[in-house]
């Protein structure tokens, strides 16, 4: 298993080299000029001349290849062009709220979508199957920044039950452990805050989580379907357990792996959606820094954001990988 | 179709009247069997046909603009209301439904076009080709896709070309991979052997035996994908990186409409609405698809 996952963990180095290799050419990508890009068309030549020296673009393209990546091993993804923060330290500030949001809409979806496909499978034509399955077919077609604006709508501007953006209230204080609000709203025993964080979490995590909600549905559905069919699965029926411990130990158990590839793959969803999300409900996470550096056209952030992103995407997917040896472990990794 | 088969080849020897039948045939009849997938079809016609005739179905100019209209609630006159600039949100839908399709087929045919060559080649040569083009593959899947189309437009520009042809990228790994996975199996078969036995080229394998013989699941994935590529690219037209005004296309219209949240929910409504069935409608005939073209996967 160590042996696994170290050979796992060298194999990541080519991928990982890789994505630098794109993050760094979309800032040579740009057509014409990157600093005057940045700067706009009203920069001055001087402004135009001190950019390019800062960002080293005056050098050769490999010269400058090999500095971003020297930067980027000893963890120094550079400085905003418009603010002159450095983006390592805005990503420690921002990635919480990101975290939270993510860990939020995932864990709703592995927990609705999974126990959705489970009751869908063992009822299999029932009208619990039927509406389940039609609304799984809807969330995966679902434009999320739509509904977000609809839940805003809805459940801030119509019944006034939820905020509409934010973390947290401004009346409410919070001392900051980790920077994820509820987690740290327990650990100081602050339940208004707790309360307070909750229904700024609901709406955004809800629309993020929809399509990767109804994507577990489905495969957990499908999975079980399969699973059941099975003569192990006979046999612990024809032996008298109750169907609880059939279904969930038995069955679910041997249906999860496909689910768990899901959910691998959908939490890079939920890091991409989360640009969208992010925009809509005014989260300060990493998705809405990425979204305004963009547009701002601050192209070091923008650079460093998505290397983040997708490094933390790999992991994720490296950990996935890892865990398919606890639900099947007749999984060989030699 | 039938035809008359003799068992022995004897010349008097009884003839069977049996029903020839090919994989499309079937297909489309197991296609044609399930009502969620003619639901799908449905909804893709009518699309296609509100395309082709929209001024027919329009009832004003799109982008004709009325500022002493501004967010009139739907009436008899502007059946789903107006925008900002006081335009018919009805027949901004209407011609939406031009650049929907005109997202889907761009979009999905970049995907297409540069997957299926990578892994046709990748599946077909292996070793080091195959190496290199799906250690490219994995390099682009490690970005969570909706992420390296917003970088690759803010690269190359808003503008809805740029955000097709960005969509169009993002979707090449699963054409690439799911092609290459066919080739593997179907470059092992005997006829291929055969072919390559009696001398036929390389190029003449490919695109004449191994492509049309790997269709079923590229057909799939393009009908599966068009849905994607249309939420994709709406959602980069939302985030102001798509479609530019006064382009009717959906997710501009939400953006547009996000300062009116509170007053003229409508606004928000319908193009959501729209995407949502139309995304809907491929997803719904792309399961129905790849149900009828590979019925082992169906549960």
């Amino acid at each position: 298993m160590l042996n696994y996952i170290i050979r796992r963990l060298v194999f990541l180095i080519p991928v990982l080299l890789g994505v630098t290799l794109i993050a760094f050419s979309l800032m040579h990508l740009i057509p014409g000029d990157p600093a005057r890009s940045m700067l706009g068309e009203k920069a001055t030549e001087e402004q135009l001349e001190a950019l390019r020296e800062e960002l080293g673009l005056n050098d050769p393209l490999a010269v400058q290849y090999g500095r971003y990546l020297g930067q980027v091993v000893t963890g120094d993804l550079g400085k905003s062009v418009k603010s002159d923060i450095s983006v390592a330290e805005e990503l420690a500030n921002r990635l919480p709220a990101t975290f939270e949001l993510t860990l939020f809409a995932m864990g709703v979806a592995i927990f609705v979508g999974v126990l959705a496909g489970v009751i869908a499978a063992v009822k299999q034509y029932s009208w619990f199957d039927n509406i389940s399955m039609t609304g799984a077919l809807f969330g995966v077609s679902m434009p999320i920044f739509w509904l977000g604006l609809m839940m805003i709508w809805l459940f801030s501007v119509k019944l006034g039950w939820l905020p509409p953006s934010g973390r947290l209230s401004h009346e409410i204080e919070l001392t900051t452990i980790t920077n994820l609000y509820l987690l740290d709203s327990i650990l100081t025993w602050n339940w208004e805050a707790f309360w307070d964080s909750f229904k700024h979490l609901l709406m955004p995590g809800l629309a993020l989580g929809t399509i990767p909600m109804a994507i577990i549905a489905r495969m957990t559905r499908s999975s079980m379907l399969e699973v059941m069919r099975q003569d192990y699965i006979r046999t612990a029926n024809a032996k008298g357990l109750s169907r609880f411990p059939v279904i969930f130990q038995h069955a679910l158990k041997n249906a999860f792996l496909p689910v768990l590839t899901v959910i691998g793959l959908q939490f890079g969803y939920l890091l991409g959606g989360a640009v969208l999300t992010e925009t809509i409900f005014s989260w300060p996470g990493v998705g809405r820094y990425v979204y305004l550096s963009i547009l701002g056209r601050d192209y070091p952030v923008v650079q460093s954001t998505i290397l983040v992103i997708a490094a933390i995407f790999v992991i994720v997917n490296l950990i996935t990988d890892i865990l398919y040896k606890y639900f099947d472990p007749r999984i060989s990794y030699d | 179709m039938s035809a008359e088969i003799n068992p022995t080849g004897h010349p008097k020897a009884g003839t069977t009247k049996v029903k020839a039948s090919s994989l499309w045939l079937d297909s489309l009849s197991r296609l044609l069997r399930s009502k969620t997938s003619v639901i799908g079809l449905f909804i893709i016609l009518t699309l296609v046909v509100t395309a082709i005739f929209a001024p027919y179905f329009a009832t004003h100019d799109p982008i004709e603009q009325d500022l002493l209209n501004r967010y009139a609630a739907p009436s008899s006159e502007h059946w789903l209301g107006t925008d900002g600039l006081g335009r018919d949100i009805y027949s901004r839908i209407v011609y939406g439904t031009r650049i929907s399709i005109q997202i889907g087929v761009i979009a999905v045919g970049i995907s297409m076009v540069v997957g299926v060559l990578l892994g046709i080649i990748a599946g077909y040569f292996g070793r080091w080709i195959d190496n290199v083009i799906m250690r490219i593959i994995d390099i682009l899947m490690a970005f969570p896709s909706i992420l390296l189309a917003i970088a690759l437009v803010a690269v190359l520009g808003p503008s809805l070309t740029n955000a097709m042809i960005a969509v169009g990228i993002v979707g090449v790994p699963h054409f690439a991979r799911i092609v290459r996975s066919t080739v593997l199996s179907i470059k092992e078969t005997e006829y291929i052997e055969a072919a390559r036995a009696s001398g036929v080229r390389n190029g003449e394998i490919l695109f004449r035996h191994i492509l049309p013989n790997s269709m079923a699941p590229i057909i799939v994935q393009a009908t599966l994908s068009i849905g994607t590529a249309i939420l994709d690219a709406a959602g980069l037209s939302f985030l102001g990186l798509g479609a530019q005004p006064p382009k009717p296309e959906w997710g501009a219209m939400l953006s547009d409409a996000q300062e009116a949240l509170q007053t003229a929910p409508w606004a928000i409504t319908f193009p959501g609405l729209a995407i949502l069935i139309v995304v809907l409608g491929f997803n719904l005939f792309g399961d129905g698809l790849r149900d009828a073209l590979d019925p082992r996967l169906k549960q």
